[in-house]
């Protein structure tokens, strides 16, 4: 049986919380013993997947399965699973002691068997001399040890932990990082860690899953993820990143920033617009040279640590990020140069915003939940379902949202070099896509305007 | 420096205003005369004549009757309350806000209108009013203070506990007898000392409820007794001993909200 | 079966229901009672007779609005000497005790009648009349902590930074206290308003005794007509009392008023 190899199996599980899609459709297998991440910005469903899994709440559709049992319905204390809370749920009422062999002495263990496991737990965590004092006493570190231990103390097949050190500053976070890897290797156990930190994804997973807005976005070793994104929104995400528009001329030729470059990718086809995507360590920066591809002047220049982070306008205008040993200083002339297997091409997901609408009369048609004037269509009959397609570019967005034909907040930005593109969560949830030399913050409430110029509208 | 004096000396008046007919019943307890305002000399004739039940026989019952009233209605009161505050905590907001608006009708409601819809409810459906209905009332009043009371607990405890124990294997059940009823246990007691001071307290609600069967309690006791005139000597120990255990209750129910309110 | 009802109880928010059934049997049907009864005649046939018997009848109408005076009455009065009060335990430089707040509120907490009884005695005993002066006298008595507390509790959590800004941007103490305090401590003073209102307007028994018999009030009024039988005049004079009630407290509707404080005992 194939199936075996699988801990734990999810299968077309979606989640409604009344009209909101919290989980769309999530398909994850995950392997015994693998450390696995769901990766994702707040809200984007990792921690309703995690609580599914442990039972907290039931899939609206779907399957779930552990060790190869069927557990969709099944309530959490009945799974083989077992959780570390983001804000470790510690028993006010009970002491460190107490707290530990809980799951132990509901199992009605022996209080010999008892004692001899919360010690060995409390000893792995490095807790030892601890058992008798009340959790309250404890910081933040410590009661997130007593919390791993109360978990691992009853021998999970899983253990789901839910950004466990979210709550814990930074110098902390590091040591708590690797000693998790450590009882990782120690224990053999599953691990699903749940995160929105990128970095702690890349050290500690076998397997990261990347997630926005309940549907999972790419799955993949850390490697994979960080040197191929499969879109934008992973790029952006993980690691420092330059998105820029591309448009692949053909195989393994690839044209942006005003400059063809060669590159490894093949199979996109002639002329078809791509995104790129460059890490800012992989673009060589020197002296004006012939060797560069393309030319520019340094705007920034800051030390971080190991190396330089320099910001980069080309002749063309567009803004790239370089990080290197080397320092240049602000308003330098430079060189720029990257290796073709550094870039990496990924196909556009949309190439301009298109709406189900349908044509009203032959210069207005109704999309986004509102009537829109058009330019007088032909051919098409009053009534009929059209497809409307807007440019990005062509979407203007105001401050003043009384000023919108339609209204709706700032969503997500990505920057491309000479313009961002936003993404416009609607009023009427749809998402509308903006590009826009303009800057906008995250959560900006704006004013949507189309002019009838803009609006294409297609047969369906 | 006179501002403060001036200031503090308004307060003391006050209170001496607030607290003189009360002083002069507990001064007068302890003295034997059958007219309040006469001082025959001190005593204790009143107290002994109290507990040894050299009174009315009356009296002895509506105080029995008052403590039993109020000792099953704030225990009722206290496991509906506390079972309905986890409940309400846990529904869904627009739900939760229409529950928290009937939980502080009985609150908002004058104590006549709470009487007189109660006494409308039971005589409508032909119950015949005695004991049972007075509790059954009772407990319509007290409840909404021991949701109060426990409500804020539960805000205050962390959400995931309660998930933490079913996902140590603990049943529903246990989950809430281990890890809930430790946590709002002391909100439960606050409420059930408010809910057991409401009831004996009560005389609007009583009155409207109690039938005609010759159940007294102490209220309507007191209130019959003051009908007719007089003040029943034994009444001014008694309104001591009622006024002491009152304060002592409030005091360390005070201390208890304050005690909460530091940690 | 059994799974579904397990599952049934397990969901934390079922354990709503028995109180929200006890609440719909013991606070709303009764409510609703009556209004059902106020409308109806003894037949149960609909009928807006029991409202006109109040409009044509002098003693009930003089009763109500003799009722509604001596509330304003003891309003008025609770604000102006409770007023000062509070505002002197809420001001740190005056370094009240805490203890001092739970004295004024004590009183609350004891029998209504005991309460009065101890009024008529104090009047027994300096030998004064008793009459409208200890009617009023004993409304202020009984209902004088429900104007402190709600007018103390929002003064207290006032940022105290404000009246230094005020004084800060030349305000003089009359100015400071006219406005920025009393604006401020609006939400309290309606809260008060409208418990030491409520009560007094709603009150029976307690004007009998302090009165011998002399000064009737419509709380008494509706208790009377219940007593005699006459539920439906009664629930109609209820909900007129109702509807008085429902009015004030909309003119006054705050939220957060003292009584839902986080322990809200004392």
């Amino acid at each position: 049986m194939q199936q075996a190899n699988y801990i734990i199996e999810v299968q077309n599980v979606s989640k409604y919380f009344g009209e909101k899609v919290a989980l769309d459709n999530i398909n994850l297998k995950v392997k015994k013993g693998e450390f696995v991440t769901i990766l994702g910005p707040s809200g984007c469903g990792k921690t309703t997947l995690l609580r599914l899994i442990a039972g907290f709440q039931t899939a609206s559709e779907g399957e779930i399965r552990i060790s190869g049992q069927e557990i969709t319905q099944t309530p959490p204390h009945m799974r083989p699973v077992n959780t570390v809370f983001q804000k470790y749920a510690l028993f006010p009422h009970l002491n460190v002691y107490d707290n530990i062999a809980f799951g132990l002495k509901l199992k009605k263990l022996p209080a010999s068997v008892i004692e001899k496991k919360v010690k060995s737990a409390l000893k792995m965590v490095g807790m030892t001399d601890y058992e008798y004092r009340d959790v309250d006493s404890l910081s933040g570190g410590q009661q997130q040890r007593v919390a791993i231990a109360r978990a691992i103390v009853n021998n999970p097949e899983v253990l789901l932990l839910d950004e466990p050190l979210a709550a814990l500053d930074l110098k902390m976070r590091k040591d708590m990082q690797m000693e998790l890897k450590e009882l990782h290797k120690s224990l053999g156990v599953t691990f699903v860690y749940v995160t929105h930190d990128q970095e702690e994804a890349l050290t500690l997973s076998d397997t990261i899953v990347v997630m926005s807005e309940g549907k999972i976005q790419q799955i993949g070793t850390p490697i994979d993820i960080y040197n191929e994104p499969i879109n934008s929104f992973v790029a952006d995400f993980i690691g420092e990143s330059n998105i820029l528009n591309a448009t692949m001329l053909k195989d393994k030729l690839v044209s942006f920033a005003g400059h063809e470059f060669e590159c490894v990718d093949e199979g996109f086809g002639e002329n078809t617009p791509v995104d790129v995507v460059i890490r800012p360590e992989d673009i060589y920066i020197f002296e004006p040279s012939d060797a560069a591809q393309l030319r520019g002047k340094v705007t920034s220049c800051i030390f971080k640590g190991v190396h330089y982070e320099m910001l980069v306008q080309t002749e063309d205008g567009y803004e790239l990020m370089v990080q290197d040993y080397n320092c240049f200083e602000a308003g330098r002339e430079v060189g720029l140069l990257v290796k073709p297997f550094d870039i990496h091409v990924m196909k556009k997901e949309r190439t301009c915003n298109t709406f189900e609408g349908h044509l009203v009369d032959e210069t207005h048609v109704e999309f986004l939940g509102r009537e829109f004037e058009c330019l007088p269509v032909k051919d098409i009959e009053s009534g009929a379902t059209v497809q409307v397609e807007v440019d990005f570019n062509r979407v203007t967005l105001q401050d003043n949202e009384e000023d919108g034909m339609l209204t709706g907040d700032v969503n997500f930005i990505l920057y491309k070099g000479d313009h961002y593109h936003l993404t416009v969560r609607s009023d009427w949830d749809e998402d509308v896509y903006v590009d826009t030399n303009d800057v906008w913050d995250d959560g900006d409430r704006v004013g949507i305007t189309i002019a009838p110029e803009d609006i294409r509208v297609v047969m369906n | 420096m006179m501002k403060t004096i001036l200031a503090k000396g308004y307060l003391w008046l006050l209170l001496a205003l607030l607290y003189s007919p009360i002083l002069i019943i507990m001064i007068f307890s302890f003295t034997e005369a059958k007219v309040l305002g006469n001082w025959t000399g001190f005593s204790f004739n009143l107290y002994s004549s109290l507990f040894s039940g050299g009174m009315h026989h009356s009296l002895t019952n509506a105080i029995i009757n008052t403590f039993l009233i109020a000792l099953i209605a704030a225990t009722v009161s206290t496991v509906l309350g506390s079972i309905a505050a986890i409940g309400i905590y846990n529904l869904r907001s627009r739900q939760r806000a229409a529950m928290n608006f009937v939980n502080n009708i009985p609150i908002m409601n004058p104590d006549i209108i709470t009487g007189v819809s109660l006494f409308l409810l039971f005589v409508s459906f032909g119950i015949s009013q005695g004991f049972t209905t007075v509790v059954l009332a009772h407990i319509s009043f007290c409840t909404p203070y021991v949701v109060l009371s426990v409500m804020p607990r539960l805000k205050k405890m962390n959400p995931n506990i309660y998930e933490a124990a079913l996902d140590l294997g603990a049943t529903p059940f246990q989950a809430l007898r281990k890890v809930i009823l430790p946590e709002i246990l002391p909100g439960m007691i606050s409420g059930f000392i408010l809910a057991f001071t409401l009831s004996i307290d009560d005389f609007a609600v009583t009155i409207f409820t109690i039938g005609n069967e010759g159940l007294e309690t102490l209220s309507t006791y007191i209130y019959a007794d003051a009908r007719k005139g007089g003040l029943t000597p034994e009444l001014r120990p008694l309104s001591t001993i009622i006024f002491v255990t009152v304060l002592v209750l409030l005091i360390v129910i005070n201390r208890r909200a304050e005690k909460q309110k530091q940690e | 079966m059994l799974n579904k009802l397990s599952q049934f109880f397990m969901r934390r928010r079922s354990w709503s229901i028995p109180y929200a059934i006890f609440l719909l049997v013991f606070v709303v049907v009764p409510l609703v009672l009556i209004v059902a009864y106020a409308f109806t005649d003894e037949e149960g046939a609909f009928t807006l007779g029991n409202f006109r018997k109040f409009m044509v009848h002098p003693e009930a109408v003089n009763t109500f609005i003799y009722s509604i005076g001596i509330a304003m009455i003891t309003t008025i009065l609770c604000l102006v000497l409770g007023y000062p009060a509070a505002y002197i335990m809420s001001q740190k430089q005056f370094k009240t005790s805490k203890t001092m707040v739970v004295l004024f509120i004590l009183p609350m907490w004891v029998n209504i009648l005991i309460r009065t009884l101890a009024t008529v005695a104090l009047f027994d005993f300096l030998k004064l009349p008793l009459g409208e002066g200890a009617l009023i006298f004993g409304m202020v008595y009984n209902f004088l902590p429900f104007m402190i507390y709600p007018i103390y509790n929002t003064l207290q959590k006032m940022d105290q930074s404000l009246i230094e800004a005020a004084q800060d941007l030349g305000a003089n103490p009359l100015k400071v206290f006219t406005k920025v305090v009393l604006p401020l401590s609006m939400p309290g003073i309606f809260s008060g308003i409208l418990m030491v209102f409520m009560p007094t307007v709603s009150t029976f028994a307690i004007a009998e005794l302090l009165t011998m018999n002399n000064i009737k009030l419509f709380g008494t009024t509706v208790q009377e007509n219940i007593y005699n039988g006459m539920w439906n005049y009664g629930a109609a004079l209820s909900l007129i009392m109702l509807l008085l009630i429902a009015i004030m407290s909309f003119f006054s509707n705050d939220e957060d008023n003292a009584q839902n404080e986080s322990g809200g005992v004392i």
